[in-house]
C-alpha cells in the first residue's frame, strides 16, 4: 500500500487492511480494539459514534445527503442498543453551492432527527474553493445512551440464526442506477432510514439480542464476515431465504454485482437466539421498514470465520468480504 | 417508460427443481461414457457461472471442467496495460475504459494506481456514454481504450460511427479488440491438449453467430454447444455434450437459442468490418504471439488512434508476467489456480499479481472469491 485508492475506502478488505495497519495500529486501545458500531463508553451506559458522508448525486430516490448523514449515526448507535440522543454536525461546503438545496437537505436532517427524537447541539461550517471537495460532505457524531446492554458482534454462538431485515441492496443499486443513468428501474428507492423505532420495539418486547449490525458499505456479506471472524464461528445462510427485490436482482445482473455486497441504509443484520427468533420476526413483520424481515441462516461450526453459502440445488461456495471497488464487469 | 424486466431473463434458468432434475440426468448418461471427459469452457464468464453456483459440485466424476483463456483482461499483455497506464497520465488527457480494466496490473502499476497519482481514468457501462464526457471536457483529449472480444467489438464501432459522423475532434483509441476462435485452434494444436469438447460463450455467438465454431467440430472433431451463463444453460449444454459422446456424434448445437443464431448479427458484424481489420499480431498474454487473432483500426482512420498518435511514448516491447504466476497454464487447460503456488497467499484480489485474480472473469478471481468447499 503506497498510495490510497478508491478501493481502500469500499467497506471490504483492502478498506479493514488500511483501518487495521494504519489508524488501529496508532490509536490502540481496549474501546476501539471492539470493532463495534459504536464505542461503548460510561460503564457501558453511553455508545458514541461518528461518520463522515459522502455521496453521489446527493439527492436521489428515497433520501438525500442529509437523511443519510442523520440515519448513519443514529443507527451505528441503535445497533448498539442504545437510544440517540445528541448529534453534532459538521458540513464541508463547495464554493458555488446553491443555497436552495442546502435548505432541502438540512429539512430532511431535521425530520430525522425527530424519528429518531435526537437533537443536534453542535455543529461546524466550512466553505472551501471550488473543486476542493465534491459538493457537500457532512460529518455527524452521536451520543445514544444504552437500553440493552451487551449486544456485540463478538459474542455470537453455535445455532444462533440470522435475520435481515429487510430486502438486501437497494441504497447500493439505486446509488449506482441514478449515477450511471440506468432508469429501467422507476420503483426502485434506497432503503435508507432510521433504525432506532424497530431497535426499541424489539428491545421493548423483552428479546435479548446477541448482534446486531446495520449492513451499509460492503453489504451483508460483509456484516456476515466481520461476525464470524470475531465470533470464530461459521456462518450458513440459504441462498432461497434472502430477500433481493426484482429491480436490485436487475442491477446485479446487468453488471455483474452481488446483492450481498451491496450497501443498505436501512437494513440491519441480527443474530439472536433460536428460541427468540420466532417472536422477533413477529415484532419486524409489524413494522414498515422491516417489514420483509426474514431468517436467513445460522450459525455453526462448519468453516470456522467463514461465510457459506448453501444453495437451492445442494451446492456451496464461501461469500467472501467484497474487494476492491465495486466495478461492472467488461460483457 | 415501460420497465425493462430483467427478471424473465433469468427466472426460469435458476430454477432448482430443473438443476436437480438435470443432474440426475447428466448422472444418468454420465454412466453410460466409457472414457472421462474434459470440457473446457472458453469464456471467463462461464468458469464464474461455474464457481458461483457450484456446478463444479454438481459434475460425475467422469467429466471435468478446464477454464478457457475467455477473459479478455486476463490476456491482455502487461505491455498494453502500460500503454493504457502511460496515455491516462499523458496532461490533458481522459483515459475511458470498461469496468475491471481499472485494477490489472501493468509493469508500472495498474490505472486505479495512476489514477491515485492524478491521472483522469474513467470507466463506463457502455462505449457511448463517452460521448458524454467528451462534450463535458471540450478542452481535453478523451482516449477510448477498448477492449473485449467479439462481443464488445460492435459497440466500439458505433462510438467510432458517431465520432465520424457528428465530427466530434476530441475522442481516440486505442484498440483491444480480440477474437475467440484463434485462441481456440492454438491450444488444440498443442502437443498436451487434454480437451475434448467445448462449451462456447453465448455473448460472442450473439454478435458472431455460432458459425465461427464449424471448424472446430468439422476439422478438429470436438463438439461444441454455445452456452448461456445461467446454471440450467451449463448443464443443459453438459447434458448435450455427453449424451453427443454417447452416442458417437459431433456437433455444433446451440443451447442459448433465446439469442444466438448460426449466423449472428449481420449488421453487427458490418459495422466492425467498416472500421477494423485484423491485426496481422497480438501477444496474449499466457498464450504467446497469435497470428490475426486481434483486430486494429482500418487506415484511413488513422488520425483517431491513440496508438500511432501516442507511438512515440508507448514501449513495444514484451513485459513478463511474475515468475511465479501459472495464468498461462491455467488459461491453456492444463493448470487449475490452485496449482498456483502463490494462490491465495502472496497473490490476492488486493494485491494481485497477475491478472488472473483481478479480472471480474478470471479464473483465478472465480476460485477465491467462491471458494472450493469440495
Ligand atoms: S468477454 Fe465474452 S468471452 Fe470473454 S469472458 Fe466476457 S462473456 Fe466471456
Ligand atoms: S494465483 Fe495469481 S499468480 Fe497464480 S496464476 Fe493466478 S493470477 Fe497468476
Amino acid at each position: 500500500m503506497k498510495t490510497i485508492t478508491l478501493a481502500h475506502g469500499n467497506g471490504g478488505q483492502e478498506n479493514n487492511e488500511l483501518i487495521s495497519k494504519i489508524f488501529y495500529k496508532a490509536f490502540e486501545n481496549e474501546i476501539l480494539a471492539k470493532s463495534e458500531d459504536a464505542a461503548i463508553i460510561q460503564d457501558g451506559t453511553l455508545a458514541f459514534s461518528t461518520d463522515s458522508f459522502t455521496v453521489s448525486p446527493i439527492e436521489f430516490p428515497g433520501a438525500d445527503i442529509g437523511k443519510l448523514a442523520v440515519c448513519g449515526t443514529c443507527n451505528d448507535l441503535a445497533m448498539m442498543g442504545a437510544k440517540p440522543k445528541y448529534l453534532t454536525c459538521s458540513v464541508i461546503i463547495e464554493e458555488g453551492f446553491e443555497v436552495e438545496t442546502l435548505k432541502r437537505i438540512v429539512a430532511s436532517m431535521k425530520k430525522e432527527l425527530e424519528v429518531n427524537g435526537a437533537i443536534v447541539v453542535s455543529g461546524d461550517t466550512k466553505v472551501v474553493p471550488r473543486g476542493s471537495v465534491d459538493k457537500i460532505f457532512i460529518n455527524t457524531t452521536g451520543i445514544g445512551q444504552i437500553q440493552q446492554k451487551g449486544i456485540s458482534s463478538n459474542n455470537i454462538q453455535e445455532e444462533d440464526m440470522i435475520l435481515v431485515s429487510n430486502s438486501i441492496g437497494k441504497h447500493g443499486a439505486t446509488i449506482f442506477a441514478s449515477r450511471e443513468g440506468i432508469d429501467f428501474s422507476t420503483s426502485l428507492k434506497s432503503d435508507c432510514a432510521s433504525l432506532w423505532p424497530v431497535v426499541k420495539k424489539l428491545i421493548d418486547s423483552g428479546i435479548k439480542i446477541r448482534a446486531l449490525r446495520d449492513a451499509t458499505r460492503g453489504g451483508v456479506s460483509a456484516v456476515l464476515n466481520e461476525w464470524a471472524k470475531q465470533s470464530n464461528i461459521c456462518i450458513e445462510i440459504e441462498e432461497e431465504k434472502i430477500p433481493v427485490c426484482d429491480e436490485v436482482n436487475g442491477i446485479c445482473e446487468l453488471l455483474g454485482f452481488e446483492a450481498l455486497s451491496l450497501a443498505n441504509e436501512g437494513t440491519f443484520v441480527m443474530a439472536i437466539s433460536k428460541d427468540e427468533v420466532q417472536k422477533a420476526l413477529k415484532v419486524l413483520k409489524e413494522i414498515d421498514t422491516s417489514k420483509e424481515a426474514q431468517i436467513i441462516g445460522k450459525a455453526s461450526t462448519l468453516h470456522r470465520e467463514k461465510v457459506v453459502l448453501n444453495t437451492a440445488w445442494g451446492t456451496q461456495r464461501f461469500i467472501d468480504l467484497p474487494t476492491g471497488e465495486l466495478l461492472p464487469r467488461i460483457c | 417508460m415501460e420497465q425493462l424486466k430483467l427478471k424473465d431473463l433469468y427466472d426460469g434458468f435458476r430454477n432448482p427443481q430443473t438443476i436437480k432434475a438435470l443432474k440426475r440426468l447428466l448422472d444418468k448418461e454420465a454412466k453410460k461414457l466409457n472414457t472421462k471427459i474434459n470440457i473446457m469452457e472458453v469464456c471467463g464468464g462461464h468458469t464464474h457461472t461455474i464457481m458461483k453456483y457450484g456446478i463444479n459440485q454438481l459434475l460425475p466424476e467422469n467429466i471435468e471442467f478446464i477454464h478457457g483463456p475467455g477473459c479478455p483482461v486476463c490476456v491482455m499483455p502487461k505491455e498494453r496495460i502500460d500503454h493504457a497506464y502511460l496515455l491516462s497520465l499523458q496532461e490533458n488527457v481522459i483515459l475511458v475504459t470498461l469496468g475491471d480494466m481499472i485494477k490489472v496490473p501493468g509493469s508500472r502499476g495498474s490505472l486505479q494506481d495512476a489514477r491515485s497519482k492524478g491521472a483522469d481514468v474513467r470507466f463506463v457501462y457502455s462505449p457511448l456514454d463517452t460521448i458524454k464526457i467528451a462534450n463535458e471536457n471540450k478542452d481535453k483529449k478523451i482516449i477510448f481504450f477498448a477492449i473485449g472480444f467479439e462481443t464488445t467489438t460492435p459497440m466500439t464501432a458505433a462510438l467510432l460511427e458517431h465520432v465520424i459522423k457528428n465530427k466530434i475532434d476530441n475522442i481516440y483509441f486505442h484498440i483491444n479488440h480480440i477474437t475467440v476462435p484463434e485462441p481456440m485452434r492454438v491450444l488444440l494444436d498443442n502437443q498436451d491438449c487434454k480437451i475434448d469438447a467445448f462449451i462456447g460463450p453465448s455473448h460472442v455467438s450473439v454478435i458472431t453467430g455460432s458459425k465461427i465454431y464449424e471448424e472446430f467440430v468439422t476439422e478438429y472433431n470436438k463438439p461444441v454447444v454455445v452456452a448461456g451463463f445461467e446454471p440450467v444453460d451449463v448443464m443443459q449444454s453438459i447434458l448435450s455434450l455427453v449424451k453427443q459422446f454417447n452416442e458417437n456424434k459431433c456437433e455444433l448445437e446451440i443451447e442459448y437459442s433465446r439469442a444466438v443464431s448460426y449466423d449472428g448479427n449481420l449488421a453487427a458484424q458490418k459495422l466492425n468490418d467498416k472500421y477494423f481489420i485484423k491485426a496481422e499480431h497480438f501477444r496474449w498474454r499466457g498464450l504467446g504471439d497469435i497470428p490475426n487473432s486481434a483486430l486494429k483500426l482500418k487506415d484511413e482512420y488513422a488520425f483517431l488512434d491513440a496508438e500511432l498518435i501516442y507511438k512515440d511514448i508507448l514501449p513495444n516491447e514484451e513485459i513478463d508476467d511474475h515468475k511465479l504466476c501459472i495464468c498461462g497454464d491455467i488459461m491453456r487447460g492444463v493448470a487449475k489456480p490452485n496449482d498456483c503456488k502463490v494462490f491465495g497467499k502472496a497473490c490476492k484480489p488486493s494485491s494481485p499479481l497477475g491478472s488472473c485474480m483481478v479480472s471480474s472473469e478470471g479464473a483465478c478471481s472465480a476460485y477465491y472469491k467462491y471458494g472450493n468447499l469440495l
